[in-house]
């Protein structure tokens, strides 16, 4: 929530120019608890600097979002408007129609969103209007992104805001969550938000108006200058009707009054299948490799994996079922094989296809992509991991649903 | 430039204040919180429940800021909440209390009493859907629920009527000829979460409109010998309740007094009861209470701008229901929609809570408009343009005499 801040009355900063009546509407798109506060003091901001221009304003978390849980996206407005009246129409909803600016505070989530307050995963870039702007915070290039951003069928704009990489236990060398997924890092990147809103969407609010809210926020000359100087390092990249990616997620149709069961009572799902259309990968910023190699089959990954992502392969061993992955890391911490499991950046994946497959087909291959993301082979701890008993079997592999493997040793 | 002002909203310039207000960017719950400081509220009884909460954690941290200075109370539940705000009340403290939904209801035990011992407690309902099935979206049946025992009960709009309604419940309720609890209902979301731009005025404007609040010889206190609520038979009952009525025959006069002076303060609230937009010539009016009225206008307009005359009227107090206000404003159209964001199952013709009382207020009235009820919003479901022409579209059969049934669902998936 933040504490409130004073906003004086109409300041100097009109932009002078003879305004219509209008309104424009700003979401920041941020993983839940972790970003929190983060979204909330750019979705004020914009409210905010706008005010100093003589705008109206009202700001909102999607109530559907909360209660917030870890890493799981949720949305943050800010509608500004002429007047009244004006902004009247965006008052009483949950979220715009449609967004002039759609900020998202971490980049792995430009692969699509699903979260509590809307059902099946969602397109990050799916409100923003034709000529609008997605502005992501990111260590990567705009071509890199639009691997993951859905097409739309009209251009837009796409904004990276620069980040340096932050090294580091949670944000290892080239990883995700420039933003620092853990607490508000205060790190300015609420104010490179609300520059970046200024360098594409001027109507919404200047950059005096930002660099006022900079002043007061922080009584800082330096970081009101840091501020000034992002603005001219901004670039904007125009993306193409049909430019990104293609991937489509199905969408769930709601049923009518006459087709629900009574009592309030749902279908629930039957042990061994997993949901079809609540995935939860897109929770995930990072996600886990595994050396089929050294893999000893001690079962704890499969045993402590709080969303039961393990399935066994044809050798005992255990892969990830990367639909239903969270990234939540467990799996690493748990596994007693040096770099048998590690977490790598989930950006740097276009799909969730398991990727036991890949290993069988072409080891060596395998092996090569594991070092491309860094991870230690350990060739010496191959032999003995090869020798170690498989617990479970999994007679049915690839299974098409999620099986409870048979464990081998009969009763015993 | 110019910033159009719509008519519903009171603006400053006909009135100018002596003093200067600090404008702030609020929910509805913060602006609420901040009507307790400046009213100097002497006890907080906290339990959280969305989406009321959001008060007691903007409290919390004005307390813990030093910009508070109250009793801040969190119970073990909704029940022992409500309870001890109520003894507080009766040993002299000005206090607050707030829930919503399920939460409003575990204190149901405490909530009558309240009313009936006369204690001029000021709650805040964060209008909440009744679990199950759990859904924080509003609903206005936890609130309605104790439409009988006694409340005063407001519906509040904006950030802005959050603040100034809350003020003003303190100066009715703690008035010796009212003497009664009043429940503040602020839409879940919509007004509980949503920031609006907020104007606060200074301390010592609240305090100018707020007396200490005093309960005279009722006061519990060792000096005064007294005992509150002994047993009571058939013998008693009936006197007791009797004065409660009277107290709140007493209490429309005192909101008409209250909203008097807080408009000459402040320049706002000249409304008490019912608050029109766009009536003036109107044919056709819709009724709400709440945030319903923010969709409610824009509703109208697009129906104006389609040639049709038709109006938007805000019900500000249900309790005292305003009978004869109503039935003077709405009795001169053609056809009245009343919109009901609740339900009252099996209630005559099926209608909702707010449409039974608009027809039992207008029974012996020779100017009966055609009435209609629409039920939505339920859950907190929002109301669209396309609802908007569906209300009216019914409306406007109902007027011609076309329908053969006036209590309406829309927005129904079929």
């Amino acid at each position: 929530m933040g504490a409130p801040t004073a906003s004086g009355t109409a300041s100097p900063h009109q932009n002078g120019t003879a305004t219509t009546s209008a309104s424009w509407s700003v979401e920041v798109v941020y993983r839940g608890i972790f970003q929190k506060r983060l979204a909330n003091r750019i979705s004020r901001g914009v409210v905010l600097g706008a005010r100093k221009e003589g705008k109206v304003g009202t700001a909102f978390a999607r109530y559907g979002d909360s209660p917030e849980r870890n890493g799981i996206p949720a949305k943050n407005f800010a509608v500004v408007a002429t007047d009244e009246v004006q902004l009247e129409s965006s008052l009483a909803r949950y979220e715009p129609e449609s967004v002039d600016v759609s900020i998202v505070v971490d980049d792995t989530m430009c692969k699509g969103v699903e979260s509590w307050a809307w059902y099946g995963v969602q397109p990050i870039n799916k409100l923003v209007v034709p000529g609008g702007s997605l502005v992501v915070t990111s260590d990567k290039q705009p071509d890199e992104l639009l691997r993951a951003v859905k097409v739309k069928p009209y251009a837009y704009n796409l904004v990276v805001v620069p980040s340096p990489v932050h090294a580091g236990v949670f944000a290892p060398e080239g990883s995700a969550s420039f933003a620092g997924l853990w607490v508000d890092n205060d790190d300015n990147t609420d104010f490179k938000c609300l520059v970046a809103v200024a360098r594409v969407a001027p109507q919404i609010l200047t950059l005096d108006s930002v660099l006022d809210i900079v002043r007061e926020r922080t009584n800082d000359e330096a970081r009101v200058e840091a501020a000034r100087a992002i603005y001219d390092q901004i670039k904007i990249r125009h993306v193409e009707p049909g430019e990104g990616s293609t991937v489509d997620h199905e969408e769930y149709q709601k049923p009518g009054w006459t087709q629900m069961r009574e009592g309030i009572v749902v279908e629930a799902m039957q042990v061994g299948t997993r949901n079809p259309l609540y995935k939860k990968w897109s929770t995930r910023t990072r996600r886990p490799l595994v050396n089929f190699d050294t893999c000893i089959k001690c079962t704890q990954c499969w045993l402590q994996c709080p969303d039961e992502c393990f399935e066994v392969t044809p050798e005992g061993t255990y892969e990830v079922v990367y639909e239903a992955c969270i990234g939540c890391s467990i799996c690493e911490e748990v596994c007693p094989v040096p770099d048998c499991i590690t977490m790598v950046n989930e950006l740097a994946f276009d799909n969730n296809d398991n990727l036991y497959p890949m290993y069988a087909s072409d080891p060596e291959g395998y092996r090569r992509f594991l070092q491309q993301h860094g991870i230690a082979l350990h060739p010496e701890l191959i032999d003995k991991a090869k020798k170690t008993p498989a617990v479970h079997q999994q007679p049915d592999y690839p299974s098409k649903k999620q099986k409870q493997p048979v464990v081998t040793g009969g009763e015993e | 430039m110019v910033i159009a002002v719509p008519p519903h909203t009171t603006s400053n310039a006909a009135r100018p204040k002596k003093f200067e207000e600090e404008e702030l960017l609020l929910t509805g719950s913060e602006a609420i919180a901040h009507a307790l400081r400046l009213a100097d509220v002497d006890i907080v009884g906290a339990y959280p429940i969305r989406p009321y909460d959001a008060v007691m954690q903007a409290v919390a941290a004005m307390i813990a800021d030093g910009k508070m200075d109250c009793e801040y109370i969190v119970a073990e539940g909704e029940h022992s909440q409500f309870e001890l705000v109520k003894h507080a009340s009766a040993v002299g403290a000005r206090s607050f209390v707030g829930s919503s939904g399920v939460g409003w209801f575990y204190a149901f035990e405490a909530i009558a009493v309240t009313a009936g011992l006369r204690l001029p407690v000021v709650a805040n309902v964060g209008n909440r859907a009744l679990d199950d099935p759990g859904a924080f979206g509003v609903e206005h049946n936890d609130a309605l629920a104790v439409r009988d025992l006694g409340w005063l009960m407001t519906w509040v709009e904006t950030g802005q009527e959050a603040f100034d309604a809350a003020v003003i419940a303190y100066k009715v309720a703690e008035d010796p000829r009212v003497m009664l609890p009043c429940a503040v209902s602020t839409d879940g979301a919509f007004l509980t979460h949503s920031q609006h731009l907020v104007k606060i005025p200074p301390r010592e404007v609240v305090e100018q409109f707020l007396p200490k609040y005093d309960l005279g010889d009722r006061l519990f206190h060792p000096d005064n010998p007294i005992t509150i609520a002994p047993q009571v038979d058939q013998d008693w009952l009936t006197e007791i309740r009797k004065q409660n009525d009277a107290a709140m025959r007493r209490a429309p006069d005192v909101i008409r007094e209250a909203y008097r002076e807080y408009y000459e303060l402040t320049g706002r609230q000249r409304e008490p009861f019912v608050e029109e937009y766009m009536t003036d010539d109107a044919d056709y009016v819709l009724v709400g209470q709440g945030t319903i009225a923010m969709p409610g206008r824009v509703i109208v307009r697009r129906l104006r701008e389609q040639g049709h005359k038709v109006g938007f009227a805000r019900l500000k107090w249900f309790r005292p229901f305003p009978a004869d206000e109503v039935v003077e404003r709405l009795g001169r159209f053609k056809g009245v929609g009343i919109i009901d964001r609740d339900y009252s199952f099996g209630s005559p013709h099926h209608g909702g809570v707010l449409f039974t009382e608009f027809r039992a207020a207008f029974y012996d009235s020779p100017k009966r408009p055609a009435m209609i009820n629409i039920i939505g919003g339920l859950g907190g479901r929002e109301f669209t343009a396309a609802d908007g022409q569906e209300m009216f579209n019914l409306l406007q059969q109902a007027t011609a005499g076309e329908l053969k049934t006036n209590v309406h669902w829309i927005g129904v998936r079929e």
